[in-house]
């Protein structure tokens, strides 16, 4: 097959309780998450081959990335055919990228991945926004913004979102609509962290973090874990869920890789991977159903609407005026269970969980109507970006 | 250290290397030091001993104007630990040599809210430590 994507599925999906305080281990967030899965799929413990995460155990405090593949496969007692974490590749859905590839090369059947992060509790001890602390000496790439008090994600992903409100001129009442929609959503999602709906008057009225980015541009960091299971196309017809392939991927890097001198700080990386994606596959933007658009920042999704070619460049700000085409009985549904913004930091795995949910129709009273079969999603933040499409065969 | 500015936060700092060392204590002369290839005068940054425009390895440091043009600014007001000041600038700044190198840095000596992305600016140097900190400041009529 040309695209050996096409021959993967996700067949299961888990995901544990998300919080601001979860009172559970990481390790034992990340057996709800991996169990439920594992089941969710109709297979057993044993069936598991493959183990693949984004970034790996980052040991330390941060709550950034408290559980790698070691910790977890030893809880399991797996036995494994391949497995690798994996943290200098195309955003977080790299861990997926490999899983095809492994899959691909016949070293393994059932690849089990997930995401776990901790950064609530985390918080409450330290300094866990953190690229570096103040004071102190930073290593590549902070080391270039170390000095100058920009100290979160947010400080640098500020400074791309002005450059793009200054070449596309949006106005700040349309970028609201991505927060105001996300929490809409998250109002019919019991498992989200926020469902209390906002208005315009409530985003304006929020402290601006660093302009433009607004309190309610930016996601909610938590206790929680999401894992999925990506099976060869043969292996995945005997289990439970609908078949639900991934379509085509967008995986490469034609950028500088850098956060100063990424080539286009308005578009991000986006558009190269898009481009890859849309090349990979007969389907189109016009096809697809629901998209789970990456939300670290209200910006980023902004950015998938346009690289993904919803709407043409610079003009995301007058496709989601007024918010009635993203909303989830729009023409392009987005970030159903309402996003990392609303529902929680899950770093483009709630994404993904959110749109198997949708694809299998389980959304309940957040359900897309139509019965939906084709999601797309992406992840975003600097220089990494990634993006897949999932179509259900059935 | 105890060097602080109007933040009343002491700056992070990066390690100096081999490599970036001439940009981070340029400043002790008053310069601003940017690596250019000696074979076809490309400007490469972050510095390296590789030009990947004529695949010369005749790499080294040399002293730049200090002029640069904001190409984006945010206005941070979120106080990330007690005893930060806000609100400050951070900037990107592209040198006014070569439109490609982009340069993080804090917008200092004016009224941050006159601050304008396209405004020109010049260095100047704060030490702290062993390293000389490059802010710009705006120049001409809006300074």
């Amino acid at each position: 097959m040309k695209y050996p994507e096409k021959n993967v599925a996700i067949t299961g999906i888990g995901q544990s309780r998300i919080s601001r305080d979860a009172g559970f281990s990481p390790l034992s967030l990340t057996l709800d998450a991996v169990l439920e899965a594992i089941a969710d799929a109709g297979l057993e413990r044993s069936d598991i081959d493959g183990m693949s995460c984004w970034p790996g155990d980052y040991q330390d405090a941060s709550g950034m990335a408290p559980v790698g593949i070691p910790a977890l496969q030893d809880a399991l007692r797996l036995k494994l055919g391949w497995y690798s974490n994996c943290r200098e590749t195309a955003g977080q859905f790299g861990a997926i990228f490999n899983a095809i590839a492994a899959i691909s090369a016949n070293l393994c059947r059932h690849v089990l991945i997930f995401r776990t992060m901790y950064q609530a509790t985390a918080r409450k001890t330290s300094f866990a926004n953190a690229s570096f602390q103040p004071g102190g000496r930073a290593f590549w790439p902070y080391d270039w913004f170390a000095p100058y008090h920009a100290y979160a994600a947010a400080s640098q992903q500020a400074l791309y979102f002005s450059r793009y409100v200054h070449e596309s001129g949006i106005k700040p009442e349309q970028v609201a609509q991505i927060a105001l929609i996300s929490r809409q959503n998250a109002s019919l999602n019991p498992a989200a962290i926020y469902r209390t709906p906002i208005t315009l008057d409530d985003y304006f009225d929020a402290p601006i973090i660093s302009s433009p980015l607004k309190l309610f541009d930016c996601d909610v960091p938590i206790d929680g874990s999401t894992a999925i299971i990506l099976s060869r196309v043969d292996c995945a017809r005997d289990t439970r869920n609908p078949l639900t392939r991934i379509e085509a991927i967008g995986s490469s890097m034609q950028y500088r890789n850098s956060w100063t001198q990424l080539d286009d700080p308005a578009t991000q990386a986006l558009p190269g991977v898009a481009e890859m994606m849309w090349g990979r596959t007969d389907l189109s933007p016009a096809d697809v159903d629901v998209a789970e658009l990456y939300d670290g920042f209200s910006f980023h999704t902004i950015n998938s609407l346009e690289a993904l070619g919803f709407c043409p460049k610079f003009e995301a700000g007058a496709f989601i005026d007024g918010g009635s085409r993203i909303a989830l009985d729009g023409e392009l549904p987005i970030n159903t269970n309402g996003g990392a913004l609303s529902a929680g930091r899950m770093h483009a795995y709630g994404q993904v969980h959110e749109a198997c949910v949708q694809l299998w129709g389980r959304g309940e009273r957040r359900q897309v109507a139509g019965d939906p079969r084709v999601a797309a999603l992406s992840t975003a933040g600097g220089p990494l970006a990634g993006c897949f499409l999932l179509v259900r065969d059935d | 250290m105890d060097e602080t500015d109007k933040t009343h936060a002491a700056r992070s700092l990066p390690f100096l290397t081999l490599d970036n060392r001439d940009f981070w204590t340029g400043g002790a002369n008053n310069r601003l030091l940017i690596y250019r290839c000696n074979s076809c005068a490309y400007y490469v940054h972050p510095p390296t001993t590789f030009c990947p425009r004529c695949e010369s390895r005749d790499v080294g440091a040399q002293p730049v104007s200090g002029f640069g043009t904001i190409f984006s600014f945010t206005m941070n007001y979120k106080k990330w630990f007690p005893g930060l000041d806000v609100p400050y600038i951070i900037a990107f700044v592209v040198l006014e040599e070569q439109d490609d190198i982009r340069l993080v840095s804090n917008i200092v000596d004016c009224n941050p809210d006159d601050v304008r992305i396209g405004q020109r600016v010049k260095v100047r140097f704060e030490q702290a430590s062993d390293i000389w900190v490059p802010l710009f400041a705006p120049v001409g009529d809006l300074s």
